[in-house]
């Protein structure tokens, strides 16, 4: 592990993000479109329905677009010889690893930053706990999409094989989350596989800081997302083979 | 020591099929090497296994007295793919600067290094928008940063403009001259000609190994022959 190759590799990827306009417009700008369209759609219904769904959707974009920007960028550097020239030289995997997803926390803060401003300062979601932690859960949120779509690189041939992972990976979760049936009302065999999904426990924490100011539930909800990214990350150190065939 | 990489028995196995069958050879320091053959023959492959990124790898390959892929050897060797493997979408200087901070190396051996393959006026150029000449020599580049003591260098010179061939293989001379060991890949014949030694690879296995003048004699050719002619003596000489 070296601090200096580690924020080399931040630096970089938020180097190629700067010089990329459009994907760096549609990270920060579409997420906002999305939330402001689901408030409109509930604006006329009685028992404020944007409350309930709105966090759902705060800790899924940060997750899903992650997952999708990592794995694809992954899938460059494995078959354009970057990766290759770069495990050739003295550069630990971690150091790989630790730098994308530095560099892509970073782009999730500011993501969710604006999504969070958008929904409590425009739209009225209530918030009850405090809303630096709602940005620290889309955060880990970010981590957790990347890990995954690091991991998932490893098996796809071409970037049109990584964005099929997306609906093979990341629709489960949405759909076992609680967001269109509370999870307590699924069949028992599906409330307990979406009890330990992980983006569960991101839904989780972001609605608990909707509803209450206490943090204990958060923080536990937090470590599970947090755990997850940590396993996803080690399994995609995995598939960062110093030797190929 | 005089070579810097020294291979006794050297075989390797991509999924089932042995590409590489019982390779001998050293590579010395202070000379240019070149490695030719035909597409497919398992040039790259055996300058991966030189660089230390190739699995699958039976017998013995030291590089500087240590065995390929060591940790301690990263620094000390250049290598540069067929591809350019540089970012398409960051400027010449950019891809320098980041893969020097990788390397720990200072920001004036990146200027050295984009005027040692004449990119001084494309440094601020987004590569993506460089020629494929160009773009490939953004790869060379990366390889010469921190002076590496061994420099792999797979077809470097493909597809390149004659004059700016000239200039590449006299920079691989002059480096050389300072003491550095250059292996060059090539499957045009008409290279060989520009090497102090040259390793003629077919199927895996080497057909001759020694100057071009050597290979011409053992070919039972004349020094105005060229090494294609050789490569075919020899190559309709041998039982298979």
């Amino acid at each position: 592990m070296s601090s200096r190759v580690t924020l080399a590799v931040a630096g970089r990827v938020l180097a190629q993000l700067r010089r990329d306009h459009r994907t760096l417009a549609i990270m920060v700008v579409l997420p906002c479109l999305l939330i402001s369209l689901l408030w409109w759609m509930f604006e006329d219904l009685p028992g404020a329905p944007f409350d309930r769904v709105g966090p759902a959707l705060l800790a899924m974009f940060p997750f899903i677009v992650m997952f999708l920007v990592t794995s694809v960028t992954t899938l460059r550097e494995r078959s354009g010889g970057t990766l290759e020239r770069l495990l050739a030289m003295p550069m630990g995997r971690l150091d790989f690893l630790f730098g994308y997803a530095l560099a892509f926390g970073l782009v999730a803060a500011v993501q969710s930053a604006a999504a969070v401003g958008l929904a409590v300062g425009l739209l009225d979601l209530s918030i009850e706990g405090p809303v630096w932690l709602l940005t620290v859960v889309a955060v880990a949120d970010a981590v957790l999409g990347s890990a995954l779509g690091l991991f998932v690189s490893a098996f796809a041939r071409s970037e049109f094989q990584a964005v099929q992972f997306m609906p093979a990976l990341v629709i489960p979760q949405i759909l076992l989350c609680g967001l269109f049936v509370p999870r307590p009302a699924l069949p028992a065999v599906l409330e307990g596989i979406g009890d330990v999904l992980p983006l569960s426990a991101a839904v989780d924490a972001m609605t608990h800081l909707t509803r209450s100011s206490s943090t204990g539930e958060v923080w536990a909800d937090l470590a599970v997302v947090a755990g997850y990214a940590a396993a996803g990350l080690a399994l995609g150190a995995a598939t960062l083979r110093r030797r190929t065939p | 020591m005089t070579s810097a990489v020294e291979v006794a028995g050297l075989t390797v196995v991509r999924g089932r099929r042995e590409v590489l069958h019982g390779l001998d050879f050293t590579i010395p320091l202070g000379e240019v090497t070149g490695l030719l053959g035909p597409s497919g023959c398992g040039k790259s492959t055996l300058m991966r296994v030189l660089v230390g990124v190739q699995a699958g790898v039976a017998g013995t390959v030291s590089v500087f007295g240590e065995p390929a892929g060591s940790r301690s050897l990263r620094h000390r060797i250049g290598y540069v793919t067929q591809a350019p493997s540089v970012y398409d979408d960051l400027s010449v200087a950019e891809n320098l600067a980041f893969f020097a901070r990788v390397l720990g190396e200072e920001r004036a051996e990146v200027e050295r290094c984009i005027a040692a393959v004449d990119l001084g006026d494309q440094a601020d150029q987004v590569v993506a928008r460089l020629s494929g000449g160009q773009r490939s020599r953004v790869g060379l580049a990366v390889a010469l940063l921190g002076s590496p003591s061994l420099l792999v260098l797979d077809e470097p010179t493909v597809g390149l403009d004659p004059v700016l061939r000239e200039d590449l293989w006299s920079m691989f001379h002059r480096l050389a001259a300072t003491g550095v060991a250059v292996l060059v890949s090539s499957h045009v014949m008409d290279e060989a000609e520009r090497c102090d030694r040259l390793l003629l690879m077919r199927d895996g296995v080497f057909l001759a190994d020694g100057s071009p003048a050597e290979i011409k004699r053992v070919a039972g050719l004349t020094d105005d022959a060229d090494i294609e002619q050789a490569f075919l003596a020899i190559v309709r000489r041998s039982p298979t």
